[in-house]
């Protein structure tokens, strides 16, 4: 499942974002490593929302640090 | 005896007879804003598309702007000042309540007597007043309308508050509305949600200000990723829905021009309507920052003069902002 997320949100940031989807890994920060600005983070939230139907308010997306944080909101809420 | 009430007749069809614009001379650039916050040229080009935008001068106030604008629009129209019989200001950044900026451009353009109206749709303002604007010609209750978008918005704001400084500008435009043979104004599609009061607005109150004038001076205040979500998500369907009432698909359009709020939110909209590559789309922002209600028609009057568009073609016009409020049409370019 996680494994899906994960694969699922990378595909996403690759969109959003341009980054190559091999680098979305667990342990990497969206804004440090992924250079993913809080514009795109947005993006990436709401295509999140979309594919599995979870609902991200923005309080919660100031959280979402790493690609594991966020691949483990969406296990937790999907 | 009751009398028969008789109730006015106008024509069929409305149209933008003409527009105007009027940018202030001051170029502010990305390394001026970043003496006052700690940002850099990259880092605002990246978030907003902004390399430089325009400041009033001290002296140049917003009826300033908005009759400059307006003068403009009325030559271009091709009519004389005084057959206008409707003004609407739509502007945030006029520092009176009362009376209407309206009534003072009237009597500055020469439309002396002129109904006029102030409209505080903030950055939607511009497309509410084509929409107010068009009925009532085709209501009958006037034949000329004059609609201005005017905002000196450097005055509220803080200056050194890095989610704003960079963002924020002056400038105006205006359009003229008059009769038209053919369908050249398509419906409104319009709406606002009040409940999300707290993403955009200028806040405390004069009461507020009257009661502590230090410490509650009226400002604008933004949360800028909520008022992004909003934008990227809910617009894109106005603006479908707009285009759709309309009979118009993105294939037939000659121009895009949403309000200049952020090239990011232009480019999540650009992606969202699939508008293809033919399609000339309004980036005034880059020079102009974000004007509030006179981005429109300062990007539709940029695309004009720079020939990226043609007489009689066809644009999807989307203004959206604080409210949060937002309006979209299909129209027929002068």
């Amino acid at each position: 499942m996680s494994e899906d997320i994960l694969a699922g949100l990378a595909a996403i940031v690759n969109e959003v974002a341009g980054v190559p989807a091999e680098d979305v890994q667990l342990d990497k920060s969206f804004v440090d490593d992924l250079d993913v600005d809080s514009l795109s983070m947005v993006e990436v939230v709401m295509a999140c929302e979309d594919k599995w139907g979870v609902k991200i308010p923005d309080s919660e997306v100031k959280n979402l640090k790493t690609v594991g944080d966020a691949v483990i909101y969406i296990s937790a809420h999907v | 005896m009751t009398g028969m009430i008789k109730a006015p007749e106008g024509p069929k069809y409305a149209r933008i007879m003409g527009v105007g614009c009027y940018r202030p001379s001051r170029v502010v650039t990305n390394e001026e804003i970043c003496t006052r916050i700690d940002s850099t040229d990259e880092w605002i080009r990246e978030r907003s598309g902004i390399v430089e935008r325009r400041y009033a001068g001290e002296n140049e106030s917003v009826l300033d702007m908005a009759s400059l604008a307006a003068t403009q629009a009325i030559a271009n129209a091709g009519i004389a000042p005084d057959q206008i019989g409707l003004v609407i200001v739509a502007s945030i950044t006029y520092p009176y309540l009362s009376p209407a900026a309206a009534t003072q451009v009237a009597v500055r353009i020469g439309a002396t007597g002129a109904a006029a109206l102030d409209i505080s749709s903030a950055c939607a303002g511009f497309c509410y007043g084509i929409s107010l604007a068009s009925d009532s010609v085709r209501g009958g209750n006037t034949k000329y309308a004059v609609v201005i978008g005017a905002d000196r918005l450097t005055d509220w704001f803080d200056h050194s508050d890095r989610t704003m400084a960079f963002l924020f500008a002056d400038g105006s435009g205006a359009a003229v509305i008059g009769p038209s043979d053919v369908p050249a104004i398509g419906p409104t599609i319009w709406g606002s949600d009040g409940t999300q009061i707290d993403a955009l607005g200028i806040a405390p109150s004069f009461l507020d200000q009257r009661r502590d004038p230090v410490n509650n001076v009226p400002m604008l205040y933004m949360q800028g990723q909520a008022v992004f979500r909003w934008a990227i998500g809910e617009m894109a369907s106005a603006a479908q829905e707009a285009l759709d009432a309309a009979g118009v698909t993105v294939d037939q359009l000659d121009a895009f021009i949403p309000h200049q709020a952020n090239n990011r939110i232009t480019d999540a909209l650009i992606r969202a309507l699939k508008i293809p590559d033919h399609v000339p789309v309004a980036r005034d922002i880059v020079t102009m920052g974000n004007t509030s209600a006179a981005s429109i028609p300062l990007a539709m009057s940029r695309m004009i003069d720079e020939r990226q568009v043609q007489s009689g073609g066809t644009a999807l016009i989307i203004g959206f902002g604080a409210g949060l409020a937002y309006a979209a049409q299909v129209i027929m370019l002068p």
